[in-house]
């Protein structure tokens, strides 16, 4: 008897669960909550990169404006975008444009850009080389290149780390890199700080980090025919690795959404924190990439 | 008439004892307190199976991945298109991580665990319960990011040096979930043997069998379900584990070619991913449907325990 009930239990949870999982695109995000409403309080999710510059101009800006509190989470990119289109925050941050996320219908959210990330690649010290072309670049991250040695510096195998598939990071580097080709499958680490002491320590490592995450002595910068990850380049376009970070609201932001971002915008927070911690302010920009990594002059 | 009626409403004695005494009241109280628990638990399951198994059924009813492609498939490419522009899902990579960070832990982690248990147990009583008995259980307490911590900064760099590569990989997976599983099967193995009756041990040694020959042909024996209930548990932890194996496993999501080999696990792949990917995107399915063979993984292991404890079983409490 009580071996039946539990039978039919699992039964029926199979047949509901097949029956609402064929007929439900999504059980989250089709709901849409009227979060535009003039709230004083701003929920920001999604990018992990852009989360301690949110939280930064947050502290500002809530010094300045007393009733309003701004509160950051992580969840990265695809949680801010999927919970900004469901209306269940004010502000979804990403790395990446929404149209290159499928699911996500892009014409309902706003794009409010509020920095600019370059990327540079960066290998273990003892890669003593300087400096590569993006063709050799290409083929380290293909798995075409498998020595040091080839590309003239060390006898030393090259050891891949990516960062996880769909990072807002790995994404933009692929796409400026990789010119279509498959990535090589190679061991994957899902943030810029775990990179970064990975390849500090492992011996022809490569990878590749966000201008603020490249510190530390056992770093070894990459120059891309003979160009430096430098801000001027970056706003130059002459050094290509570069996206935006971007703060997506459902429709057109209003009331103090709107002033929260006009004040991220503002040149207060760009050449104040946002310089600070590594990031490159939107107002030196000379150049625009959109969606499909087209540049075109300002 | 009156009277009677008078006399029986005031009569305490009559009242008390019909009337339901506090006592009763409080065990009514806590009987329904009890029962209300097991129903709010019993919907929070039936939730999680339901939203578990509907999510990750979207894959192969609204995207139309081929079930059998999905779990056999060996190439894992979620985002980036390959040069026919088809994004390709095959689970094999993760599957095979997963079972072989589990089994090899398991098997290194039990001999082990058994020898330390029999010396707590049958060889030194005192001392063990005195010492190594705290010092399993704070092993059991340790949360997994600081053993995944000392694998990342100790393990790995270690197995670079002997091995070359990374020194992420299958082996520092197994080396850090053997640390993790170690306790869990021990202290489960000690109450298997703790479980074998005294009388056991009497006979056996009053018939002329060594310490060894008690230890070996009698209790072992006698408590093997015990035993094997435990290695399942372990195991379960093992498959489970998502933080300490994500940081030295390597997360490529390869089929292995040896124990220096990066791998993946289907939680690691999880972890890393869900955050990446939309709600409602192909992406954010096949994390579910990962999910769901975790869930699906972890009936069969309670399974397995069921089984194993239905066996004649002395550790069981027949005595």
């Amino acid at each position: 008897m009580r071996k039946n009930l539990t039978r039919i239990g699992i039964i029926l949870i199979a047949v509901l669960a097949l029956y609402y999982g064929s007929t439900h695109r999504s059980l989250t995000s089709n709901v849409v909550g009227s979060t535009q409403a003039k709230t004083k309080n701003i929920l920001i999710v999604g990018s992990t990169a852009l989360q301690p510059l949110a939280e930064r101009a947050g502290s500002e800006y809530e010094k300045i404006n007393k009733e309003t509190s701004i509160t950051v989470q992580g969840g990265g990119s695809g949680a801010g975008l999927t919970q900004v289109q469901a209306g269940s925050v004010q502000i979804g941050s990403s790395d990446i444009f929404a149209e290159q996320q499928s699911s996500i219908q892009a014409a309902k959210l706003s794009d409010h850009r509020v920095a600019v990330v370059g990327i540079a690649p960066v290998t273990n010290k003892d890669v003593t080389i300087k400096n590569l072309s993006m063709d050799q670049l290409r083929k380290i991250f293909t798995g075409e290149v498998k020595n040091w040695r080839d590309l003239g510096g060390p006898d030393l195998a090259i050891t891949v780390v990516n960062r996880s598939s769909g990072s807002g990071t790995r994404t933009v580097f692929e796409k400026s890199v990789l010119a279509g080709q498959t990535a090589l499958h190679a061991q994957e680490q899902d943030s810029n700080g775990t990179v970064q002491k990975i390849v500090a320590s492992a011996p022809g490592s490569i990878s590749y980090l966000s201008f603020g995450y490249i510190t530390g002595a056992n770093l070894n910068t990459i120059s891309i025919d003979h160009v430096k990850p430098t801000q001027s380049n970056v706003e130059t376009n002459k050094w290509k690795i570069w996206g935006y970070e971007h703060m997506y609201t459902h429709g057109k932001a209003e009331g103090e959404t709107a002033k929260f971002i006009k004040y991220f915008q503002s040149k207060k927070i760009q050449s104040g924190i946002v310089k600070k911690l590594g990031y490159i302010p939107l107002a030196g920009m000379q150049v625009t990439k959109n969606s499909q990594g087209k540049v075109s002059g300002k | 008439m009156t009277r009677r009626h008078n006399k029986n409403s005031q009569d305490p004695i009559r009242n008390s004892l019909l009337q339901k005494s506090i006592s009763a009241k409080k065990d009514e109280f806590g009987r329904s307190l009890s029962l209300s628990a097991l129903i709010l638990i019993g919907v929070v399951v039936f939730s999680i199976f339901f939203f578990v198994l509907s999510r990750g059924l979207m894959t192969f009813t609204l995207d139309h991945i081929n079930p059998f492609n999905f779990i056999f498939g060996t190439v894992w490419n979620p985002t980036s298109p390959d040069a026919n522009g088809n994004l390709q899902f095959g689970a094999m990579p993760m599957i095979v991580g997963s079972f072989l960070v589990t089994l090899l832990s398991a098997l290194v982690a039990t001999p082990f665990a058994i020898a330390t248990s029999l010396f707590m147990v049958e060889i030194q009583p005192n001392w063990g319960k005195k010492i190594m008995q705290p010092v399993v259980e704070l092993l059991v307490g340790i949360p997994s990011v600081v053993y995944g911590f000392i694998g990342l900064t100790v393990v790995v760099p270690f197995l670079r040096n002997i091995f070359g590569g990374s020194g992420f990989g299958i082996l520092a997976g197994t080396i850090v979930l053997f640390v993790m599983i170690l306790p869990t099967i021990t202290s489960l193995t000690i109450d298997a043997l703790k479980n074998v009756p005294n009388h056991y041990r009497e006979s056996a040694l009053a018939i002329g069998a060594t310490r060894w020959q008690m230890i070996y042909k009698v209790i072992l024996r006698a408590a093997t379900p015990g035993i094997l209930t435990a290695i399942v548990f372990g195991m379960a932890r093992a498959f489970g584990e998502a933080l300490a194996v994500q940081m030295v496993v390597g997360n490529a999501a390869i089929m292995p070619n040896g124990l220096m080999s990066s791998a993946a696990t289907l939680t690691s792949v999880l972890t890393q991913g869900i955050g990446n990917t939309a709600d409602g995107s192909v992406q954010n399915d096949v994390l579910w449907t990962l999910a769901m063979l975790l869930l699906i993984m972890s009936l069969f292991f309670n399974l397995i325990i069921g089984l194993i404890g239905k066996q004649t079983n002395i550790s069981k409490g027949k005595r």
